[in-house]
């Protein structure tokens, strides 16, 4: 099939980019979206172009570096799927397509379609961990979680730090990013401990990185390729409230 | 010929590690601050290394290509991480995992390196569990655990299909906990270019920070690389595709040995290629053995749809052929079986490349959800990127390169044959001797770095302890920069017409088909000369667009593909110098009247260390015979 793509090019973080189109011929059904663009910039380095900065890497849905927002949304047009696991058979003959870069003042572009995400090691650096010096473990069976909450938390702990949360709210706020690692660790044990300082941190850090408030949209939900769930933006908020509580 | 010596401690095999931790040399609190390490990759051996490092009160300083340690490509592990807890009461104990990852090895690893996984493996478990790592559990609140192939029990803990991704996290926590408390600095979005060594030691690291393109130099008083495998070497793999050879490569063309680069882990249970501009091959875990059949119509060509062909007239073939362990041989076994029945005209799909993987008869007996909550991950990724129902019709897998056994030469401390360079996790050769069993990988990556080498780093530093912080204008430094900025700029200049990701793609076509899943004499040296070829073209014909002070994906592939051409001969030199089939390693002139691998452990009981003695010369093979202190050799049978 051939395609028009829509592909946002900009040189360097400093200067302004723009769109410039291209068209592709040959593009078949059964490629993925990141192989029509390998397809592309081979097509453009032949031409003797500079190919499309893009980000990717495992290309199977889980290390969260491929992120691309694709005619108005992040991934594109299938629920709990990454751009890399989108494939070509999602478009037909003759679509345009319209390619950006995530667009948030707390994830500035490095080049093309590459943003600069460590704003969100950020947040974890400030708090996102269980303070616990190897060796010091009791034995894992020694305390005991229950399967619902296990469970639960590992629905929080799938988060792959692509930002299409951050991405696809109006006003660019992390709090599913932060919630989901704030509840990870809140429903367990092991980080109940120090949930409270914890929150307050992350939640400090979050704002100071220049993320928006929480839009109460839910479209970080929708959006969300590993589709966690809003839930945990209310658990965070409640943490947080008592946290502050108990700082008093 | 250089003695290698692998310094493994004297004693009973159970005690080797404590006695040899107890005569391990230690560094004073007050010293290990005025001691800098580097640690080059951030997966779960690097992270985890870098965290317990960091603890310890030395200074450290991660490099990663990525832009953050939580993509490393460890975050893609699925099935899951073994451990020796005997939680099921099902007879298992630390011998019996170190014997089964010996033995899946097919007796080419390192006796105590292997026991010693096997040791630290409850630590793991234990630690990882601490980091807020959410394992499955059962009902009752205690960790749940299942089957992996090439064992017959059950002692591999997960989370989902996600076990990788949440270890990773976890030593990425850990990583992070560091940071903040300053004693590691990350430096991400960098990729090393060469080793600086001074006086024989390694003082250091030429990186290329991808974003500015500048060349950067870093020094330290010992390095440690955690940067993974070559499987990329074939272009199609599992493997995420900035994966690569280079850093390990760099030690290696610096003096650090590199043993048994042929041995490659060729994973059975991959979705098949689909079209020609395929990048990659996305892996289906071993895990979904436990529950699925694998099987091929009985007769060849049958182009029928799946679910048309009766019971009768399917060939399970893996349980025809092992009946003992059925569906869960290990992997080399299971992949060769499955070409054997492609390349005798039973494989399906439009090529006839791949096998069934059914899950309709677990979902007979346990129900649609019971599977759902296993693999309900695995699922999704299957259908979204091949468009078809797994829980209405099969799967279609077929083999894929996955895993290096084969890595740099360690001593028992996990150091090189460079004083102070270090090798962990993926990037050695020492626990998977000709083949990995599946849910090993993130145990030693996780062993190493949390419980190994703070241990016996501290050894090397302890003689360190009055050398001052490394200069970095050193004369070694500056040569090493001039050297690679000359590397960069050949690339630069070829100017000519073809991608390097097309010269890659053609290198893993003649690796694949000559030096993968089997391999004969003539075979791979016909597959030596196309590279001879092809290495050629590529230095003469390269396009690569852009300059090298700025964002340039194109340069990073080109400098990573140079490196997989020289990669790839030494593989070839290795599998032609191993005149036996072992693991992964099969040799067609080598097998057994049944089709099977035949090791001769009177003449290749040995790993192969190569030397690098200059570009386009040919490296020189050492041997470190392997002895088998506390096991008799056996025939590797699944029968």
């Amino acid at each position: 099939m051939d395609i028009t793509l829509k592909i946002w090019r900009q040189k360097n973080t400093a200067i302004k980019g723009k769109f410039e189109n291209y068209t592709l011929k040959g593009v078949s059904p059964e490629m993925s979206f990141l192989e029509m663009l390998d397809y592309l910039n081979k097509t453009l380095i032949e031409a003797g172009k500079e190919p499309v900065v893009f980000e990717h890497d495992c290309r199977e849905g889980i290390c969260g570096a491929c992120g691309l927002y694709i005619n108005g949304r992040p991934h594109g047009p299938l629920t709990h799927t990454t751009t890399c696991e989108l494939h070509m058979r999602e478009f037909k003959d003759g679509d345009t397509i319209v390619v950006e870069p995530w667009r948030s003042k707390a994830f500035p572009i490095i080049k093309d379609l590459s943003v600069d995400r460590s704003a969100f090691d950020k947040i974890l650096i400030a708090g996102g961990f269980i303070n616990i010096d190897t060796g010091a473990a009791a034995e894992a069976n020694s305390i005991l979680i229950s399967k619902t909450l296990a469970d639960k938390a590992f629905d929080a702990a799938v988060c792959i730090g692509c930002g299409a949360c951050v991405a696809a709210c109006q006003n660019s706020s992390a709090m599913l990013f932060v919630a989901a690692k704030v509840a990870q660790y809140a429903m367990l044990p092991q980080g109940k401990v120090e949930a409270n300082e914890r929150v307050l941190k992350m939640v400090d850090s979050m704002d100071d990185l220049g993320f928006g408030f929480c839009s109460n949209t839910y479209a970080c939900e929708f959006d969300c390729p590993k589709g966690i769930s809003v839930e945990f933006i209310a658990q965070m908020n409640r943490e947080f409230l008592w946290a502050k509580t108990c700082k008093k | 010929m250089i003695q290698l010596d692998a310094k493994i401690p004297q004693g009973p095999l159970a005690e080797k590690w404590s006695r040899h931790k107890d005569a391990l040399k230690l560094v004073n609190p007050a010293n290990k601050k005025k001691l800098e390490i580097i640690v080059v990759g951030s997966g779960l051996a690097g992270a985890s290394a870098a965290g317990a490092l960091g603890e310890l009160g030395y200074n450290v300083k991660v490099f990663c290509f990525q832009d953050s340690p939580r993509r490393a490509h460890s975050v893609a592990a699925q099935g899951g991480i073994s451990a020796a807890k005997n939680y099921k009461n099902d007879g298992d104990s630390v011998y019996r995992l170190f014997l089964d990852m010996l033995k899946g090895g097919d007796y080419r690893a390192r006796e105590a390196n292997v026991y010693r996984a096997a040791e630290v493996s409850n630590q793991v478990i234990d630690h990882l569990t601490a980091l807020g790592v959410p394992f499955a559990r059962d009902y009752g609140g205690t960790l749940d655990n299942r089957s992996f192939g090439g064992v017959q029990v059950s002692r591999t803990f997960y989370a989902k299909g996600q076990t990788g991704q949440q270890c990773l996290l976890g030593a990425y926590s850990s990583l992070n906990r560091q940071v903040a408390k300053g004693t590691v600095v990350m430096y991400p979005r960098r990729d090393m270019l060469d080793l600086v060594v001074i006086g024989g030691k390694a003082r250091g690291i030429i990186v290329r920070n991808l974003v500015t393109g500048q060349i950067e130099r870093h020094g330290a008083h010992a390095v440690v690389l955690a940067t993974g495998g070559y499987g990329t070497v074939f272009y199609l793999s599992t493997l995420a595709l900035g994966s690569n050879a280079s850093a390990a490569w760099a030690a290696y063309k610096k003096g650090a040995m590199f043993a048994n680069p042929s041995f490659i882990q060729i994973h059975p249970t991959s979705i098949p290629v689909l079209n020609d501009y395929q990048s990659k091959l996305t892996l289906m875990s071993e895990s979904l053995r436990n529950d699925g059949r694998v099987w091929v119509p009985l007769q060849a060509g049958d182009k029928r749809h799946p679910n048309a062909i009766p019971e009768h007239e399917r060939d399970y073939y893996l349980e025809r052929r092992y009946p003992a362990f059925g569906n869960l041989v290990p992997r080399d076994v299971a992949s060769r079986a499955a070409k054997e029945r492609c390349d005798a005209g039973f494989g399906v799909g439009e090529t006839g490349l791949s096998v069934y993987l059914d899950f309709k008869d677990s979902i007979a007996r346990l129900g649609k959800a019971a599977i759902e909550a296993r693999y309900s991950n695995l699922f999704e990724m299957y259908q979204k990127i091949t468009g078809d129902d797994p829980y209405t019709q099969p799967m279609r897998i077929y083999p894929a390169g996955h895993y290096t056994m084969g890595g740099l030469w360690v001593d028992y401390n996990l150091m090189t044959t460079i004083d102070g360079l270090f090798a962990i996790g993926e990037s050695n050769f020492s626990d998977h001797g000709a083949n990995r069993l599946g849910a090993s990988s993130l145990l030693q990556c996780a062993g190493d770095g949390y419980f190994i080498l703070p241990n016996t780093i501290s050894d090397y530093l302890a003689g360190e302890i009055r050398t001052p912080k490394t200069n970095v204008a050193a004369p070694e430094f500056e040569k090493s920069q001039i050297e690679t900025q000359q590397r960069i700029e050949r690339l630069m200049n070829i100017k000519g017409s073809k991608t390097a990701s097309s010269f890659h793609k053609r290198l893993g076509k003649i690796l694949w088909d000559h030096c993968g899943m089997v391999r004969s004499q003539e075979g791979l040296k016909k597959g030596m000369a196309l590279l001879d070829e092809l290495q050629n073209e590529f230095y003469s014909d390269l396009a690569l667009p852009g300059s090298a002070t700025e964002v340039n994906q194109e340069l990073e592939k080109a400098l990573r593909v140079a490196d997989f051409f020289e990669v790839g001969k030494l593989m070839i030199e290795d599998a032609l110098e191993r005149n036996e089939s072992c693991g992964a390693h099969f040799r067609e002139e080598y097998q057994t009247a049944t089709g099977e691998a035949q090791r001769n452990d009177r003449d290749y009981a040995f790993v192969a260390a190569w030397q690098f003695t200059g570009s386009g010369q040919k490296p020189v093979m050492h041997k470190e015979p392997l002895v088998f202190e506390s096991v008799e050799l056996k025939e590797r049978s699944y029968a």
